[in-house]
């Protein structure tokens, strides 16, 4: 019954490195989907028009369409049109482009939250537009969404998984090859089930942490009139 | 000779076919506190935010000392740094200390060294009372102090006028008096305030002079005896009556 703790002594190395990758694809992804996600939050609430438009459009298409397919038409769509990216490449971006949409959504709720008024008392003493977003609206706009933001980075480190299907050797990966050899489906993908949820403890707690250590003294939960 | 530091004419505000105040003329004068006193809903706030260009007016001009700030080449952050608000909700950044909050404008906007501006900043707390406070967060301060702070805030700018939009209102009784002291305090200094406020005490000891405003228009103005004891028209001494019931009846009964 316990034989599939045996797999963690026969292809450890494996999921390590696999581990690795899977690691690397949820950090890049973040990244990528952060700034983005930033830009689009802020275009959505304070660009022109036709910006808003344009990000909101953006968001609607990424949000609506499976990952999967977005993942497709980037590294077996786009070559055709001859832009092709290696296995890696193609799925960073498609993580990041996919994450930034969700991103956005949180980013812009709490920038609408802190909104208005504090925009008023950063202009009352002579800031610009662009110096109270950024001295005064995203440092807070940031802690008040850090909360369900930090659903974003759990949910995209297990929708890596995903990539195996262009050939990333990522955790999942390895698991299919492991499984492949021993013919032990089950216990295989257990190993790899448990590697994932230690995974995503580690970064759970770290974002508590950070949860904690970026609160405002005397403030509970931030709203702004 | 008084030089007039801010001039308004002819101002008009409307939202839609809403017509917030119509043709209003005012000057105030350096070193001048004007009350202005009016039922809610006659735009008296409006007022304050289209001095210091929060909302544009649809007509007319204001002008600082000489420069007409409604005009359209005219630099908004530029005109906001040399007029200062104080708003009903405080509005402090919540993310900073208080020195924060007072030191922003400071190194953003003047671009003082972090140095010059933290000592600017501790002596505009220390102005307000609340030196001793500079490493609490708002969060951390009582509203009376929050308050202080957000004057604080404003003063460093070291503006011309300085605009207080009820700055009382949402303040619990007991923390009202170390507000009003605080801007008491500023108009002796000769500081140049326009205050809309409630608070008759504050009006009838401090003022200048007090501005009636009803239903988008200026009724009367006039110096707080002129007001008080001889307005000229009946709806100024039966809303005086009334706000002196509801807010301030100790102070106007020693007057």
């Amino acid at each position: 019954m316990l034989t599939w703790l045996g797999y963690f002594e026969r292809f450890g190395q494996n999921f390590l490195r696999g581990a690795g990758v899977t690691l690397e694809l949820t950090a890049v992804g973040l990244a990528i989907g952060f700034v983005l996600g930033l830009f689009l939050a802020l275009a959505r609430s304070y660009g022109p028009k036709w910006l808003q438009q344009v990000a909101g459009a953006y968001i609607a298409v990424f949000r609506g369409t499976p990952l999967l397919v977005q993942l497709f038409i980037i590294y077996y769509g786009l070559p055709e049109i001859g832009i092709a990216f290696s296995q890696n490449l193609a799925a960073y971006l498609a993580l990041g482009l996919n994450s930034a949409a969700y991103q956005a959504e949180y980013l812009r709720g709490s920038i609408n939250a802190i909104g208005s008024a504090q925009m008023q008392a950063g202009r009352s003493i002579g800031l610009s537009k662009w110096q109270t977003i950024f001295y005064v609206i995203l440092p807070q706009a940031l802690r008040l969404a850090l909360p369900s933001w930090s659903n974003e980075p759990i949910s995209l480190l297990k929708t890596t998984a995903i990539v195996f299907l262009i050939a990333v050797q990522d955790l999942m990966a390895e698991g299919k090859r492991a499984a492949t050899a021993t013919f032990d489906f089950v216990g295989v993908y257990l190993a790899v089930a448990v590697v994932y949820l230690v995974m995503v403890f580690v970064l759970d707690a770290l974002l508590k942490f950070v949860e904690r250590k970026t609160k405002i003294p005397g403030m509970d939960i931030e709203t702004s009139r | 000779m008084p030089e007039p530091i801010l001039t308004i004419k002819n101002l008009t505000k409307k939202y839609g076919e809403n017509v917030i105040f119509q043709h209003l003329d005012l000057t105030v004068n350096e070193g001048d506190t004007i009350v202005i006193i009016g039922p809610s809903g006659t735009g008296k706030s409006t007022l304050l935010r289209c001095i210091n260009l929060l909302t544009r007016p649809d007509e007319g001009q204001i002008w600082l000392d000489d420069m007409e700030i409604t005009a359209k080449d005219c630099d908004e952050d530029q005109v906001r740094q040399h007029i200062g608000m104080v708003f009903q909700n405080f509005l402090l950044f919540n993310h900073l200390t208080a020195l924060g909050n007072v030191k922003l404008g400071l190194s953003k906007v003047k671009k003082m060294s972090d140095e010059a501006a933290t000592e600017k900043a501790m002596h505009e707390l220390a102005r307000v009372g609340l030196a001793d406070r500079a490493d609490h967060y708002p969060g951390q301060l009582s509203g009376g102090q929050q308050q202080r702070v957000g004057i604080a805030r404003a003063l460093a700018m070291d503006p011309r006028i300085m605009l207080f939009d009820e700055p009382t209102s949402a303040l619990d009784p007991e923390l009202i008096g170390e507000v009003l002291e605080v801007m008491r305090q500023l108009a002796l200094d000769g500081m140049t305030m326009l205050v809309v406020t409630h608070e008759m005490g504050f009006a009838r000891e401090v003022a200048d002079r007090i501005v009636f405003m009803e239903k988008g228009y200026i009724v009367e103005e006039g110096s707080p005896d002129e007001m008080f004891n001889h307005p000229k028209f009946p709806r100024t001494r039966e809303f005086l009556w009334k706000i002196t019931e509801l807010y301030g009846k100790k102070e106007t009964d020693t007057n």
